[in-house]
C-alpha cells in the first residue's frame, strides 16, 4: 500500500510496531502522523472516530497501556512498543457484543453513534478501575466524552446496567 | 488539522534530549504528555522544526520525598497517577483537590505536570498552585542544574524564564503542616473546561486560631498565575473571622487585572475571584482547625 510518506523524499519517518487488540502491526510512517490517522488509514480500524482532532470531544479514546487516552493527541511513533485497544477489540463479532455494547443498545444510548466509540473506550477502563459508581462518578467519567444527540440519560442508564452486568 | 511536518525523536536518555535542545534551541519542543502542546501543532499556531520526545525518559517520572518536608515530583508525572496517589491526598492536598478539575480523565492519564507548568497557561491551575504554594523548579541543560522559584519561573502568558536549552525536570513542593489548611476552588463554564476564575489558598493557625501564614493564589486572574501578595499579608496576626475573610476578598478583588472573555467580562471574573476567595479562605480555616 502507498502511503504520502512513501512518496516524500527524505521525509521524517520512522518504523512503529504496535499490539493493537492483541495483534502485532509494523508500519513505516512519518513523525508527525497522528495516532488516531495511523489507527484508521494505516491499520484501517476505523471504528476509533476523529471529531474535533483537538483533544476536546473524546470521540477518538482508545486504551493505551491500560489508560483512556486521546489517539489524536499522540503521534503514531510514539505508540512504538506499546499496546492499545480500540474498540474493534471489545466483541469478537456482532453475535457476542460486550456488556457496554449490549447495553448501550438495550437503553437506546447512541443515536448517530458517532461518539459512541470514544464512550465505549473511556468507559471500559473505568468500570474496570470503579465496578461499583455511583451516576456522579459516572457522569464525571463521561465529562471527556461529547454527545450531541442523546443528553446523555441513555448513556448513563447504560453504563449503569453495564457495571451491573460486569460485577455479575 | 494535521501538524506541519516536524523532525520526530524519542529521546534515549536525558543527557542525549538536553544536547538536542542545546543544538535545535527554540526551533525543537519537548514532548512530554502532549495535551496542550498537541492541539496548538494540529492548529498549526505552533510549528516547531523537531519534537524530542521525552516519554521514553521514564527516570523523570514519579515521586519521592525529599528532606526538609518536601515532595519532590518528577517533571513526566501523569496527572492521573497524582490523582491515585494517596501521598499526594495526604501531603499536598492543595493538589490533590485540584487535580479532578484539570480537563478530563483521558487528558490526565495523558498530561504531565512538567508540561503543564512550562506551557504557563494563565489560566491553568498548577501554575497558580505552585505558586501559592511557593515551590521551586528544577531546569536541566547541558551546562548544568539550577533551582528555580515558582515567582521567578513564569513570565507571562504561555511563557516561562526557562532558556532555550533547558528543560524542566522536576517541581518541588513543601508538605502540608499541621495547623495548616487548604482550598482549591474554580468556576468554570462546563466540567474540565479551563477556570473563568480559580482561587488556591492555605491557612496556618496558631492554637488561639490566629493566623501565622497565607497563601492566596489565582489562575486566569492575569497574564500569568497571580499570588494575592496584600491579601495575604493583611490576613498574618488575624483571627480569620468573617471581617478579615472579606477584607481579604476585597483586596484579591482590586489586586487583579484578568484580561476578559466571551465566557466572563474582566468585572464578572473580579467578581467571582472575590467570592471564591471568601468561600475557599472559610474553608481552609474549618480545615485548620480540624
Amino acid at each position: 500500500m502507498s502511503t504520502d510518506s512513501d512518496l516524500m523524499a527524505g521525509a521524517d519517518t520512522h518504523d512503529v510496531t504496535v499490539t493493537v487488540n492483541g495483534t502485532a502491526y509494523r508500519r513505516t510512517v512519518e513523525g508527525r502522523m497522528l495516532l488516531s490517522d495511523f489507527l484508521r488509514h494505516e491499520l484501517l480500524l476505523a471504528g476509533t472516530h476523529v471529531g474535533c482532532e483537538h483533544g476536546v470531544c473524546g470521540a477518538c479514546t482508545v486504551i493505551y497501556d491500560g489508560v483512556a487516552v486521546r489517539s489524536c493527541l499522540m503521534f503514531a511513533p510514539q505508540a512504538d512498543g506499546h499496546a492499545i485497544m480500540t474498540v474493534e477489540g471489545l466483541a469478537p463479532d456482532v453475535e457476542h457484543m460486550h456488556p457496554l455494547q449490549e447495553a448501550m443498545r438495550e437503553c437506546h444510548g447512541l443515536q448517530c453513534g458517532y461518539c459512541t466509540p470514544g464512550i465505549l473506550m473511556t468507559m471500559k477502563a473505568f468500570l474496570e478501575e470503579n465496578p461499583s459508581p455511583d451516576e456522579a462518578q459516572i457522569r464525571e467519567a463521561l465529562s471527556g466524552n461529547l454527545c450531541r444527540c442523546t443528553g446523555y440519560q441513555h448513556i448513563v442508564a447504560a453504563m449503569k446496567l453495564a457495571a451491573e452486568r460486569l460485577r455479575g | 488539522m494535521k501538524p506541519a511536518p516536524f523532525r520526530y525523536v524519542a529521546a534515549r536518555t536525558l543527557d542525549q534530549a538536553l544536547q538536542l535542545k542545546a543544538e535545535h534551541g527554540d526551533e525543537a519542543r519537548f514532548l512530554a504528555g502532549g495535551q496542550s502542546l498537541v492541539p496548538t501543532m494540529n492548529f498549526r499556531l505552533t510549528q516547531p522544526a523537531m519534537l524530542i520526545d521525552i516519554n521514553p525518559l521514564l527516570e523523570l517520572a514519579g515521586l519521592a520525598e525529599v528532606e526538609s518536608g518536601a515532595i519532590r515530583i518528577g517533571a513526566l508525572t501523569r496527572y492521573g497517577v497524582l490523582e491515585r496517589d494517596p501521598a499526594i491526598a495526604r501531603n499536598l492536598p492543595l493538589i490533590h483537590e485540584a487535580l479532578p478539575l484539570i480537563a478530563h480523565p483521558q487528558i490526565r492519564n495523558r498530561g504531565t505536570i512538567g508540561g503543564n507548568l512550562a506551557h504557563a497557561d494563565p489560566a491553568s491551575e498548577m501554575p497558580a498552585i505552585v505558586l501559592t504554594l511557593g515551590a521551586k523548579l528544577r531546569a536541566q541543560s547541558v551546562r548544568g542544574e539550577r533551582w528555580i522559584a515558582a515567582a521567578d519561573f513564569f513570565a507571562g502568558a504561555l511563557s516561562t524564564t526557562l532558556e532555550p536549552d533547558e528543560m524542566l525536570t522536576a517541581v518541588e513542593l513543601p508538605v502540608a503542616q499541621p495547623g495548616s489548611g487548604a482550598c482549591f476552588m474554580e468556576v468554570s463554564r462546563r466540567r474540565g473546561d479551563f477556570a473563568i476564575i480559580g482561587v488556591a489558598c492555605t491557612l496556618t493557625l496558631d492554637a488561639d486560631g490566629r493566623c501565622t501564614a497565607a497563601q492566596i493564589g489565582l489562575c486566569n486572574a492575569g497574564d500569568g498565575p497571580v499570588f494575592a501578595t496584600e491579601a495575604c499579608d493583611a490576613l498574618v496576626g488575624q483571627p480569620v473571622d468573617a471581617a478579615a475573610i472579606g477584607a481579604a476578598a476585597d483586596s484579591v478583588r482590586s489586586a487583579i487585572d484578568p484580561g476578559g472573555s466571551i465566557h466572563g467580562s474582566k468585572e464578572f471574573q473580579r467578581h467571582i475571584a472575590g467570592v471564591l476567595t471568601a468561600r475557599a479562605l472559610a474553608v481552609a480555616n474549618e480545615r485548620a482547625r480540624q
